[in-house]
């Protein structure tokens, strides 16, 4: 195979539109050629994303003007729905045309997704707080509902016959007392150029009526992947293009005091550039048309470095958290807390420590940059294309319009890749050497650029009368965020609050994100575990002391069901059957997991047996999807949970790889019993977060029924596993 | 330092002059365009890279393109025979034994091998064979029982 041989295949099967750059939107449409454009202001969902934004991110911005939804019908009669949000493996580019094809009563097969490409797709926050499906579901719903409502003002002109006398069905629209006088969607749009803007909500299906919505279906992208002719933005080739390595730190903030790039220069067709990147910090990387030539470049460049002394490490991390602590904010309160401990007969008080977490994914953050006659077009592994198109423009200096980000399949995202510095990189090296450039981080750059889950610390203390009733609770949580933070049990005294923001606070010795389902697994640690803390000193079995304490018919219907699917029967903890409960609420979905689990009392080593899970996520769009979400969730949870935990000293990142840093692997995973609990007549939920936010609290509410040893510190590592037995 | 190597890749004679140090991985996505295999640790620890090296699963990431002279190698690209898919590879699809794919080419690599190695394994066995393919996703239970399949259609079995 020659260069030009593999350069075509690379290219073949991605979406490059650069012939047609739309000079505007609208240009945009007019040179999409003929069909139906249907694009929907939904003023409702843009308010509900940007409110999700606050709470994710602490703040907010203003709402885009723009519409932000659109779906085209060609001439053919194939539709397809333009988002900007992306595909990572949680399945909205099968989910998302399901939703359309009922909508527009037309076969699930001629329905396709544009995804993640700022220029051909409208405005969209990012993909992140399970939102595609609850949020960007309906109005892509909405848009699909009015474009059969023009398709059957145009079918009703050319049949001539009265639009209440028409129906459609697989991308036709018949007469329903003449079946066969019909017309398809493609007839009906030859020759038509129709665009549409709507506002507001039009009226929609009732799910009773769907039939493409509720049915498994197996991911699309399935073929493309296991043949790997799935392209992930590192697999990308441009011609003349560069492989960039760049100069790291070994510390944040470390400051570098000397370097010599002179052996790195003498290797063969190494180009090495000494720079400043657009916030005046030094830019140093070293290019070649190959990156292991670059890598290995890199690696002659020897540099010296003032290291910050270290003043934090794992070990005093959360003494340092907490003497550095903003003041409470209450989040929510009612009764009297005072009260409510004089009617206390037993309390409990507690404090749980969540040590900092990495992401992760499998596709290291990747960019690959070109800039062309003054517009920059960058492949990113991005959750948010939007966020760095606009991060992109800053650092060049380049208006908004003129970056584009197209996102190829992203191997993995967790919340990381919400954050763009290898697609800001590439550009800015880019526009340096005149050439597209290539920025793949190493794994080792990964681990020490993650935004890594907060290390937390959870403050409860509550009480129970003699019958077994939470009589008062009061919650402390700092820094985890306030996700999942608010209780849902029945308690007349309770006051929860709040201790600085769920990230980026200048508190950690290094950048902190959002990591799936942010907050929640730290705070369904600490709630969960404090639960059954106070079931075990009411004397009551940890199922029947949580439906003795819950009214919400949601999460006791999720609870009853789990422990159905389990086959629980009550017992007071430690009852050593190694069996553990949990309870949470994520993304407006409700899920409870009861756990089994062995415990090796030598070693301190958890094996987890089997995890039932059961949940209430609303109308379900595909079933088979939320499933493999739900097995995601418990198989991933099982890492932050048991093993997962960054070291470091001061602001240097210890672990750097796999061989110190351990995720969940096949020896670990349990039979798992999922199910979704059938809910159509409630709107769709988050999906691909929920199930992981008790992953935590059911493993350690289930080694202290195992073995009665309470663990309040994620990870439980053998070690501490080991400690706290030995302690007893 | 460039050397002349010769080796079969995805059944085709393939003849490269280059340092013949350069890691193998590398070689595959730059030199000859095949993307399949994929990067994700390059210390061998996570199997994302890895390819069939005379039928054998090998963690392109760790070794000299100079290692593979005159054998045969086989990268995701290749599995396919005559537009016909290998039945591990059907069989993961029909399982949906993936989320963000990117693990995917090197997990079913190494199943390929381990069914080279072991055509009827046990579910422990295939548990212990996969157990250093890492997925960030959790497809694991799934991917576990697409190979179970896999291998009773490998053998004459009920295709699924």
């Amino acid at each position: 195979m020659n260069t030009n041989d593999y350069l075509a295949l690379n290219f073949k099967d991605i979406k490059d539109y650069s012939d047609l750059y739309p000079q505007s939107r609208r240009d945009f449409f007019k040179r999409l050629g003929g069909g139906i454009i249907v694009c929907v202001v939904m003023s409702e969902f843009l308010a509900a994303q940007a409110q999700e934004e606050r709470r994710f991110r602490g703040f907010g911005r203003g709402l885009p003007s723009d519409f932000n939804a659109f779906l085209r019908i060609d001439e053919n009669g194939h539709v397809t729905g333009y988002t900007g949000k992306i595909e990572m493996g949680q399945g909205p580019i099968t989910s998302l045309p399901q939703m359309l094809a009922d909508e527009l009563d037309t076969p699930l097969g001629t329905v396709d997704m544009v995804m993640g490409d700022t220029d051909l797709c409208p405005w969209d926050m990012g993909t992140f707080g399970s939102m595609t499906t609850r949020m960007f579901g309906p109005a892509l719903q909405a848009a699909a509902a009015e474009a059969k409502a023009v398709l059957l003002e145009l079918a009703a002109e050319s049949l001539k016959v009265p639009q209440a006398q028409l129906a459609a069905k697989d991308g036709a629209i018949f007469d329903k007392e003449k079946p066969e006088r019909r017309v398809t969607y493609g007839q009906l749009t030859q020759g038509k150029k129709i665009e549409r803007h709507i506002e507001g909500k039009p009226p929609l299906k009732d799910p009773s009526q769907f039939t493409a919505v509720g049915q498994p279906e197996l991911h699309r992208d399935g073929r493309a992947k296991v043949t790997g002719a799935a392209h992930y933005a590192g697999d990308i080739r441009l011609p003349g293009m560069l492989y960039a390595k760049i100069l790291r730190p070994p510390a944040h903030d470390a400051k570098l005091k000397s370097m010599d790039t002179a052996p790195a220069k003498k290797i063969p067709g190494v180009q090495v550039v000494q720079d400043k990147d657009y916030q005046g910090k030094d830019l140093i990387a070293v290019f070649h048309e190959f990156p292991d030539v670059a890598e290995n470049a890199l690696e002659q460049i020897k540099a010296d470095y003032d290291v910050p002394e270290a003043r934090v490490d794992d070990k005093n991390i959360f003494d340092h958290l907490l003497s550095v602590a903003p003041p409470a904010h209450v989040l929510a309160s009612d009764g009297d807390l005072e009260a409510g401990r004089k009617l206390a007969v037993k309390t409990v008080e507690a404090t749980y420590l969540d040590g900092y977490v990495a992401h992760s994914p499998m596709e290291t953050h990747t960019a690959l940059a070109r800039i062309e006659d003054g517009k920059a077009t960058v492949w990113a592994s991005t959750q948010n294309p939007f966020g760095a198109q606009g991060e992109i423009a800053r650092a060049l200096g380049f208006p908004a319009e003129k970056v584009r980000v197209i996102t190829p399949f992203v191997g993995g995202g967790f919340g990381g890749k919400t954050y763009n510095q290898q697609a800001v990189e590439a550009a800015q090296l880019a526009k340096i050497v005149g050439k597209p450039v290539q920025v793949m981080w190493s794994r080792e750059e990964e681990f020490f650029y993650d935004t890594f889950q907060p290390a937390a610390i959870v403050k409860i203390s509550s009480g129970v009368d003699a019958s077994g009733k939470t009589v008062f609770w009061d919650y402390d949580v700092y820094y985890a965020g306030e996700r999942g933070a608010q209780q849902f049990y029945t308690v007349p005294n309770h006051r929860t609050s709040g201790h600085g923001r769920g990230w980026q606070g200048s508190e950690h010795p290094f950048h902190t994100g959002a990591w799936r389902a942010p907050g929640n697994n730290t705070n369904t640690f600490a709630r969960e575990s404090h639960i059954d803390q106070m079931a075990a000193v009411a004397g009551v079995d940890p199922v029947e002391f949580r439906l003795n304490n819950l009214s919400d018919a949601r999460m006791v219907r999720v609870l009853k069901t789990a422990a159905e699917t389990f086959g629980w029967t009550p017992a007071k903890a430690p009852s050593q059957r190694g069996y553990g409960v949990a309870c949470g609420i994520d993304a407006g979905t409700y899920v409870a997991a009861i756990a089994e689990v062995a415990v090796d009392a030598k070693t301190g080593a958890v094996q987890v047996k089997r995890v039932a899970c059961a949940q209430d996520m609303g109308l379900v769009i595909n079933p088979e999807g939320a499933k493999i979400q739900m097995e995601g969730c418990i198989t991933m949870g099982m890492g932050y949970a048991l093993t997962e935990e960054i070291h470091f000293k001061g602001r240097k990142v210890l672990d750097t790889n796999y061989d110190t840093y351990e995720i969940p692997r096949y020896s670990w995973v349990p039979k798992m019993d999922t199910v979704i609990l059938d809910a159509k007549d409630k709107p769709p939920q988050g999906g691909g977060e929920p199930a992981i936010v008790v992953m935590g609290a059911v493993i350690a509410n289930a080694i202290h029924d195992a073995t009665g040893v309470r663990l309040c510190q994620l990870p439980m590592t053998p070690d501490r596993v080991k400690a706290a037995i030995q302690k007893t | 330092m460039t050397d002349t190597i010769s080796f079969k890749l995805n059944g085709k004679p393939t003849r490269l002059n280059l340092d013949g140090n350069r890691l193998l991985l590398w070689v595959l996505r730059t030199d000859l365009g095949l993307t399949g295999p994929k990067y994700g640790c390059g210390q061998g620890h996570c199997g994302c890279c890895t390819v069939l090296v005379n039928n054998v699963a090998l963690r392109s990431c760790l070794v000299a393109v100079s290692s593979v002279k005159d054998k045969d190698v086989v990268t995701i690209e290749g599995l396919e025979q005559d537009g016909k898919l290998h039945p591990v590879q059907k069989a993961f699809m029909a399982h949906d034994a993936l989320q963000c794919g990117f693990c995917i080419p090197g997990q079913v690599m190494h199943a390929v091998s381990l069914l080279n190695k072991n055509p009827q394994p046990t579910r422990e066995q295939i548990v212990q064979g996969m157990n250093n393919n890492f997925c960030r996703c959790g497809a694991h239970t799934r991917i576990i029982d697409a190979i179970q399949s896999a291998a009773t259609e490998m053998q004459g079995g009920p295709a699924q």
